[in-house]
């Protein structure tokens, strides 16, 4: 009388084995889930609802689609704003890719082993805190005290040169001039950043080319233009998606320069700066949320058109 | 029989841990900016001798940080602290809301206390439904900040700057001729006081009982008149305030006056201009004007978890005598509690301001404030009035049409549902 052998007792596992992947990979869903989607959903409910935050989460109210319909027909502030950062994005966005793109093209040639170390000076402006830039910036252009002015000033008494120059300090404060002052803050902290971009992608140029045309008797300027350039096309898409995301969504520059105001007439107020201004001065959250989906759907439709113009062969 | 044994174990470290538990120390979150943040660490050395179990942590942040924080502690109900500054700036805001503490309310019942305060604070501190919403710690009773010496240069004196607005732009188109000096650093300084001129307790600034904008009204027209006779006159220097500009025209004797709180003194001694000391002088403001800058009040939010001591700590700030003593001393806050505003330091003279005993002007000047009510949009309102101002001084825009667009703007946009 043999006892049927008994299986060796195996424990039962906390977790089937076919969930594993599943845990493995939650830890991403959970923190995309908390930090990624919440945020986005509770924005789109945000923006069918009148909401003031401190009254309360419970102090919500249905709108339906009244805050679209007031930030479009009705907000005179953010077509003002929206009209400030398109200005400032065409104005301080293609000269960064007009300056960056023969620049890259004049550090990949002009610089052998000092080449990383220009590089780096000329990236360190998109590294350095936008707050500090911006109050250097802030105290460069002082109307009474700044070095801009002092330096027309100076050049004033240049002979020729001088006649160029403006008469009186300028008050960069005033409407005429803060768009213009916020563009040239953009334009230099990120002219580098391009230039990296650009030299990154001329790196990968098989140098073949360029010594075959070289060879051919081609000029620098003829090779940039004409084997460069073209072989950039991929990388200009790129560079000026990311300008265009960027600047569509500028903040800290205009928001720091003008002290939070915009400036006087709102001539630098962006339609960021508008979107924060009426979640945390007005306390509507429901216009702001709406504020940021029509802005949304700006950058995405700009990012389309760009991909028409220059991603169609990149 | 074995995991029965066992139980007593947790439940015996639970015991041994909650025992200390009952004598532990609690405690109580304040949220404060600076400077305030300086009278609550005055307040915190005698909160800790009269509430030894109660353990005070207190957090600050920047200004404007601090009040986008506790919007969204308030909406979320996360990192909400037991005691939370409000500056009159933000108070509209929060206490028309509904995310603040009635105080009026057992076991508050602070309207019993309320006669205490300066009775100006208390119309902005009252909100929903007519309860009081918070309690004033400090004031800002409106004054004139002259330079003695500038305006010297050209024989000019106080009563050359108070007797009347017209007396005042006088006194600025002389000295900027004179000298090339702006008597003020922004004329839209001027609207924000005459704005607030011949209103009683209970009236708003910008809108009328029935919650209807008023920027039409003459008090907006002789305030928006004013600041273009100014701009018109050349005697402003078109400066943001708290700009750098603003601060380093004070420094280089380029801006002659500047209308603000009592609490400006302190600011122009500890950093603004602090080499200017004996030749800055206070008077009252031009034209017979009476009307207050900034304020800070402290306030319980609905969802705080230690509200009695809450109140415990606001008590301490806002109706002790020797703590708002001390903050006026150290921080020239002056106070909100009447019998502080009795100690014969208000008497002393300031060397800063040439010896002046400025504080018996400022506290004469507290008591003609009107107590108003502040409506959640006011800041809204204010925004679209200063941009039309803007249109008015820089393009010219006629100041009924300004007006008239100011109105409908906020109709626009105060959208109460």
């Amino acid at each position: 009388m043999h006892a049927a052998a008994k299986p060796p007792h195996r424990r039962r596992p906390l977790i089937p084995a076919r969930w594993a992947p599943y845990v493995f990979i939650s830890p991403f869903f959970l923190l995309f889930a908390a930090f990624g989607l919440f945020p986005l959903l509770f924005s789109v409910a945000l923006s069918f609802h009148q909401w003031d935050p401190v009254g309360g989460v419970w102090n919500m109210r249905w709108v339906g689609l009244d805050n679209f319909a007031y930030a479009i027909a009705r907000d005179d502030w953010l077509r003002k704003a929206m009209f400030n950062t398109v200005w400032i994005a065409l104005v301080s966005g293609l000269p960064q890719h007009l300056v960056a793109l023969p620049l890259a093209w004049f550090l990949h040639r002009a610089f052998g082993r000092w080449r990383n170390a220009v590089v780096g000076a000329y990236f360190l402006p998109f590294i350095t805190s936008t707050v500090a830039i911006s109050l250097v910036f802030s105290s460069l252009f002082s109307k009474d005290f700044g070095l801009v002015n002092a330096a027309f000033a100076t050049l004033r008494q240049v002979p020729v040169l001088g006649w160029l120059m403006p008469g009186q300090a300028i008050d960069w404060g005033q409407p005429g001039y803060t768009k213009w002052m916020i563009s040239a803050v953009v334009f230099w902290r990120y002219v580098g950043w391009n230039t990296v971009l650009y030299l990154s992608a001329i790196q990968t140029i098989p140098p073949e080319l360029l010594e075959a045309a070289q060879i051919d008797g081609a000029s620098a300027r003829q090779r940039f233009l004409h084997i460069v350039l073209p072989l950039l096309r991929p990388m200009v898409f790129v560079a000026v998606t990311l300008s265009l995301i960027g600047n569509l969504q500028l903040f800290e520059e205009p928001f720091i320069l003008t002290g939070g105001t915009g400036g006087i007439d709102q001539a630098g107020k962006t339609a960021a700066m508008h979107m924060y201004a009426v979640a945390f001065m007005d306390g509507d959250f429901g216009t702001a949320s709406a504020i940021a989906w029509l802005l949304f759907l700006l950058i995405a439709g700009t990012t389309a058109i760009n991909k028409r113009l220059l991603g169609a062969r990149a | 029989m074995r995991r029965r044994a066992l139980l007593p174990l947790p439940l015996a470290c639970l015991a041994s841990r909650s025992a200390p538990a009952a004598t532990a120390r609690s405690a109580l979150t304040v949220a404060a900016f600076p400077d305030l943040d300086r009278a609550v660490k005055i307040a915190i050395e005698s909160w800790a001798r009269s509430h030894p179990q109660v353990e005070v942590r207190l957090t600050t942040r920047a200004f404007d940080d601090h009040h986008t924080a506790m919007t969204t502690a308030i909406a979320t109900g996360a990192n909400l602290p037991d005691v939370m500054a409000v500056d009159m700036d933000y108070l509209g805001k929060f206490t028309q809301a509904g995310g603040l503490e009635d105080l009026d309310a057992a076991p508050f019942d602070a309207r019993a206390v309320a006669p205490r305060l300066a009775h100006f604070a208390l119309g902005p501190a009252t909100g929903l439904g007519g309860r009081l919403r918070a309690l004033p710690a400090d004031i800002g009773p409106g004054a004139l900040f002259w330079r003695q010496d500038l305006l010297a240069r050209v024989g000019l004196g106080e009563d050359d700057l108070t007797r009347s607005w017209d007396s005042y732009i006088a006194a600025g188109v002389r000295l900027k001729q004179s000298t090339g000096i702006y008597l003020l650093a922004s004329a839209i300084d001027l609207k924000d006081i005459v704005i607030r001129a011949g209103l009683a307790d209970g009236q708003g600034v910008y809108f009328d009982d029935a919650a209807r904008p008023q920027v039409t009204s003459q008090r907006f027209v002789q305030a928006f008149t004013l600041a273009r006779a100014a701009r018109r006159a050349g005697i402003d220097a078109r400066i943001v305030s708290w700009s750098s500009e603003w601060s380093e025209g004070f420094r280089r004797d380029r801006v002659a006056t500047q209308m603000m709180g009592s609490w400006l003194a302190g600011h122009l001694k500890n950093w603004i201009a602090p080499t200017q000391s004996g030749l800055w002088r206070s008077a009252p403001l031009p034209g017979g004007a009476f009307a207050s800058w900034g304020g800070s009040f402290w306030a319980i939010p609905v969802r705080a978890q230690h509200k009695p001591p809450a109140w415990d700590f606001i008590r301490t700030l806002c109706l002790d005598r020797t703590q708002q003593l001390e903050a006026f001393r150290r921080l020239d806050a002056f106070p909100a509690l009447r019998a502080a505003q009795q100690d014969d330091y208000i008497a002393q003279p300031i060397p800063y301001l040439g010896g002046q005993a400025a504080r018996l002007q400022w506290r004469a000047a507290s008591e003609r404030v009107p107590a108003l009510h502040v409506d959640r949009y006011d800041q809204v309102a204010k925004a679209i009035v200063e941009a039309e101002l803007d249109q008015v001084l820089e393009h010219d825009k006629p100041i009924p049409h300004a007006l008239a667009d100011a109105s409908a703007a906020i109709e626009r946009r105060v959208r109460r549902y």
